[in-house]
């Protein structure tokens, strides 16, 4: 840049004095803090400050309710972690997720394969992709309460199923002991799906044609270029994805809340409607964080494998 | 015997173009045969994925279909047997019903409140911060940047009880500044890595223009870095407004008075309300989703590609 080199060279200051020089490093080191500052110190106060609260309370008699804190060591934990509930909680947690992330996964590369053929035209294609982000954007409120209509003994599922041949007459689906956490899954699938999707097809789009060509010389069919041109491709993008979804998924409660409310009796509770219950309706505050903290603690472990997992596929990549 | 044709027209045409470019007239004249039987074998594949991809269609707009149909059909025809699409007596009693509630339109209007002052407050702090983290190294930048990560990870639910604490503590129960600060802490981790990303991307040579004419780093970025990440920004500012308009737990949990409510909440409370209105509880989720989704239909390249960004480079 020709302008930039002349205005050097002729705004070259004289050498300052040592102050000046001393505040123009002091301005150099501390600038990079001004800028972080305000966020670092937002999310200090609105995450650290909480979660010192939450660790606190969970160490605490009666946290709340109980104005003096008397700390009772780890009684909460244990309260906690012998409450057959809560196993069942976390139980049905690990199902909740597996099961999500698994069909999500399925899914997402069954759609992304699809809205990435060649065969179907593009105009189409981009329609086809914006449609196929739709549930995606629901708010799950909505997402919630459609299905619960969809779902009624006599709502329309029902009756298109009994069309078919399937004897689903009055089958209450959010309502039965066997049938709420397939049910349950089955929605979640329907409002996460394309989140996978996108990002699978922004993979599968960066995927080097010349590799498929590669191995169809080698005379690999269908299946196999998939193993092993496709899958090893997308695997980063597979694992980041999967370990994103797990640790949302863990912690999803909008969902559950207003489909079941963890019932019934409790068949779809997970840990958030647990930890919520036992703050809400029993006012056991101390140990609703003391579960609160165990969640904590296992989405955190989520966290650390994603960002090993991140931070070596970026090493890797360069 | 598929997968054989499949293969040899893969092959054949990606190297169609460079074949014929190279010596047209030759190829067309020897392999006239095959191409005229693989451009009809090619368009019936068009069709069949085509179709496929549409009939797939079923699955996510099924559902979105009779949410549609059902708001547009009076109470009594919800359930009808055999199922209709299309009510006997089509109507717009549902959404009129919704649209001129005042309870129902102050409930939008504080979403939108909410939402959009979440979507600036979250800008103005992550645009710095981002810019730190993109054109500085400074000690504890890789501190940050891991904590900044890992809070994505605190399940809401953990931060639910200390933070209705903290909210009452502060007089901010059922007031829009308690529900704003939540949503920026849970907006801001996120969007702070991928404006990152995206800061990472634009020229470091334009703030050093700035900076040999003398300004400083906070000119710079305003004046120069801004005002060329129109895409980062918008993507950013519309995922924290998805982020705050759909967000249930927190606005179910820090208000507690029908005029301070949100959207997902007023859903929600219509199904308790007289006996279930299933043609105004789908009408106003219509309502309530018809944001989000204009939004991110409009900004729907960009958003695509932040995302991308953000999910894979974390």
């Amino acid at each position: 840049m020709p302008t930039s080199t002349k205005s050097e060279t002729t705004d070259v200051p004289a050498p300052p004095p040592t102050l000046r020089r001393a505040i123009a490093r002091f301005q150099k080191v501390c600038t990079p803090y001004f800028f972080v500052a305000p966020a670092a110190l937002v999310l200090l106060c609105l995450l650290g400050v909480p979660i010192i609260l939450v660790v606190t309370y969970s160490f605490v008699e009666r946290a709340i309710t109980n104005p003096d804190f008397t700390f009772i060591g780890v009684d909460n934990y244990i309260a906690v972690l012998t409450d057959p509930r809560f196993h069942e909680a976390l139980l049905h947690t690990a199902v909740f997720t597996v099961g999500s992330v698994v069909a999500h996964l399925i899914l997402g590369l069954l759609f992304a394969h699809i809205l990435n053929s060649r065969y179907i035209p593009s105009k189409l294609r981009t329609v086809l992709r914006s449609l196929f982000i739709v549930p995606w954007l629901f708010t799950i409120a909505a997402t919630a309460v459609l299905w619960r209509l969809i779902l009624q003994p006599n709502g329309v599922l029902n009756q298109l199923l009994v069309a078919l041949g399937v004897p689903a007459q009055g089958t209450e689906w959010l309502a039965d002991l066997q049938l709420a956490m397939p049910t349950v899954i089955a929605v979640n699938i329907w409002a996460g799906y394309p989140l996978f999707m996108i990002s699978l097809l922004a993979g599968l789009q960066s995927i080097s044609p010349e590799l498929y060509e590669a191995a169809s010389i080698d005379r690999a069919g269908k299946i196999k270029q998939f193993l092993h041109v496709t899958v090893p491709q997308l695997w980063p993008t597979i694992i980041s994805l999967a370990l994103l979804d797990a640790i949302w998924t863990s912690q999803q409660f909008p969902l559950i809340w207003l489909l079941t409310g963890g019932g019934p009796v409790t068949a779809t509770e997970v840990v958030p409607t647990y930890i919520y219950k036992t703050a809400f309706s029993r006012y056991e505050f101390a140990e609703a964080s003391a579960a609160a903290v165990v969640i904590l603690l296992i989405s955190l472990i989520l966290v650390a494998f994603y960002v090993h997992k991140v931070n070596r596929m970026n090493r890797e990549e360069f | 015997m598929m997968s054989d044709i499949d293969r040899r027209q893969r092959t054949n045409t990606a190297t169609a173009t460079l074949t014929t470019a190279h010596n047209p007239s030759a190829t067309g004249s020897r392999r006239r045969g095959p191409l005229v039987k693989r451009e009809r074998s090619d368009r019936r594949k068009t069709w069949m994925m085509s179709i496929i991809g549409v009939l797939l269609l079923a699955f996510p707009l099924g559902p979105v279909l009779w949410m549609v149909s059902t708001a547009f059909k009076p109470n009594s025809e919800v359930f009808t047997s055999p199922p209709q699409l299309i009510a006997d007596n089509p109507t717009l009693v549902a959404f009129a019903n919704i649209l001129f509630d005042p309870e129902k339109l102050r409930i939008f209007g504080n979403s939108y409140l909410v939402a959009t002052s979440t979507v600036i407050l979250t800008l103005l702090l992550a645009v710095h911060a981002s810019y730190a983290f993109s054109r500085f190294e400074f000690p504890g930048k890789r501190i940050v940047n891991v904590c900044i990560i890992a809070t994505q990870a605190v399940p809401p639910i953990t931060l639910l009880i200390p933070f209705l604490g903290l909210i009452v503590l502060a007089g901010l129960f059922n007031s829009y500044a308690g529900l704003i600060l939540v949503y920026i802490v849970f907006t801001l981790p996120y969007c702070t890595i991928m404006l990152t990303a995206y800061f990472n991307g634009v020229p470091k040579e334009l703030d050093e223009s700035v900076k040999v004419d003398g300004g400083n780093a906070f000119t710079a970025l305003w004046r120069v870095i801004i005002p060329v990440s129109g895409p980062g920004l918008v993507s950013v500012g519309v995922y924290a407004f998805i982020i705050a308009w759909n967000e249930y737990l927190f606005a179910l949990s820090l208000t507690n008075t029908i005029d301070m409510r949100l959207v997902p909440i007023g859903i929600d409370l219509l199904m308790g309300q007289h006996a279930y209105q299933w043609n105004e509880i789908m009408a106003m989720s219509i309502l309530g989703c018809l944001p989000v989704i204009l939004v991110f239909g409009i900004f729907q390249k960009y958003v695509v590609a932040g995302l991308g960004a953000g999910a894979v480079k974390g």
